[in-house]
């Protein structure tokens, strides 16, 4: 769809298709940050594993999915704009922000020992972190000339009908996509966790079994 | 709570004038800053957004060096069992500690400020003093909030001083820019311009959103 339906920009061409990757992308990992903060919410209020756990995999997945952003990002600023990076450009500013920020996420894991501690000071993390992304993309949008292609709800029309229906559809895709990874890596998560209690049952309890390499993620 | 905070913040300032720990080692680091820029950008004398960016930037790395001291006694030495076995409200901590490091911060400015002027500043300091001070002051009042909330997570790991900078810096860098963009035009050479008032909305905006987000999850990193 992207490839036939949609028309090629007339002023891009066909490095513009990116957009159909690129923008979802963006979107969807942003709401992944605000989602992954919500499901720490809702840790610190119930403090139940599995809230964590959703938590853990959402910001995983979503800090995936920022590296694919600012890399087809850079494609499509050097294609375009003729620069890998630019850096009056608020949104690519505010992007990398972000990512610097959830890029921590993990150190901040795997220097806490005590699985509750860590399960609750990720928790605290994630949610004064999904409270930043908004703040941020709002703070710099507020003061900022605005020159990131606005494609939504300008005055000038927005994006023509084709165009949007082709977005509509790679945003639902790519929500698709989020949704499907995150289950795959929670049900992955979950058959981990049971063969290692299985293990365990059968080495006996007091055999402490040696884990294979280091993991701070939650554990069920 | 008010009582509370007062005992709090009473001896958070009593430990600081005793050990001069934080304060001291901050002004120092500063005015070291201030040499390295100096030599790095080689420059005798900055004005305008360099010289707004230079001092936003060294003011933040300082603050960062007291956000690192910031709660250590407490574990070290057992502050936090003594404080939670108290029958009082565990925001207090968050009050106390934050109105500590925005005294720290302003103590710092008072001696910072006047060695960035004499070393590096071009334009003189006191044709804007007055709209710098707010600046500085919203600055702080950002840096205080985001410092303690940072240094409550991060005091219990292992990697505390690794911790604090990557969350810090980030977390702060809206306060960076709306900070040096409404200082710039007030260390223009040729006379002060306006103070920008939607940068300073900001900066506002951003200090109470911060300071209302730390008021709700303080709680939860003071558990055990």
């Amino acid at each position: 769809m992207v490839f036939f339906y949609a028309p090629l920009d007339a002023d891009q061409g066909f490095v513009q298709k990116i957009f159909y990757v690129h923008v979802p992308m963006a979107i969807v990992a942003l709401v992944g940050f605000v989602a992954g903060g919500i499901c720490a919410a809702m840790y610190l209020r119930t403090r139940e594993t599995k809230w964590d756990m959703r938590s853990y995999v959402t910001i995983h997945i979503s800090v995936i999915l920022a590296v694919g952003v600012l890399v087809t990002g850079s494609i499509w600023a050097r294609a375009s704009w003729g620069h890998w990076w630019v850096w009056d450009e608020p949104m690519l500013v505010s992007f990398l922000i972000v990512f610097l920020l959830y890029a921590t996420y993990w150190p901040l894991r795997f220097s806490l020992e005590d699985k509750e501690k860590q399960a609750r000071y990720a928790s605290v993390f994630a949610i004064v972190a999904g409270a930043f992304v908004p703040l941020n993309f709002a703070a710099v949008r507020m003061a900022e000339q605005y020159i990131h292609p606005e494609t939504f709800a300008t005055t000038t029309g927005g994006m023509p009908g084709k165009f949007a229906l082709t977005f509509v559809v790679a945003l639902i895709g790519m929500a698709l996509l989020f949704i499907t990874m995150i289950k795959y890596e929670m049900a992955s998560k979950h058959a981990t966790f049971r063969l290692r209690a299985l293990r365990r049952k059968l080495a006996g309890d007091d055999d402490e079994l040696t884990l294979t390499g280091r993991s701070a993620a939650p554990q069920l | 709570m008010r009582s509370t905070v007062a005992a709090l913040l009473s001896k958070e300032l009593t430990l600081e004038w005793r050990t001069r720990e934080s304060v001291p080692a901050m002004v120092l680091f500063s005015i070291a800053t201030y040499v390295v820029f100096h030599f790095g950008l080689d420059r005798d004398r900055v004005a305008g957004d360099l010289a707004s960016g230079v001092l936003v930037v060294t003011l933040l790395f300082a603050a960062i060096l007291g956000v690192n001291r910031l709660f250590v006694a407490e574990h070290e030495q057992g502050g936090f069992d003594g404080f939670l076995l108290a029958p009082v409200d565990r925001t207090a901590m968050l009050v106390a500690k934050a109105v500590a490091l925005f005294a720290f911060l302003c103590i710092v400015e008072v001696f910072a400020l006047p060695a960035f002027a004499l070393l590096l500043l071009g334009p003189p300091l006191t044709q804007a003093l007055a709209p710098l001070v707010l600046v500085l002051l919203l600055a702080n009042a950002g840096i205080a909030v985001i410092g303690t909330l940072v240094a409550g997570l991060a005091i219990q790991t292992r990697a505390r001083d690794l911790i604090v900078p990557l969350l810090a810096l980030p977390l702060l860098v809206p306060v960076v820019l709306a900070a040096a963009r409404s200082a710039t035009p007030l260390l223009q050479d040729g006379g002060a311009g306006a103070l920008p008032g939607n940068w300073i909305a900001i900066l506002a905006i951003y200090d109470l959103l911060f300071a209302l987000i730390a008021y709700a999850v303080f709680d939860f990193l003071l558990e055990d």
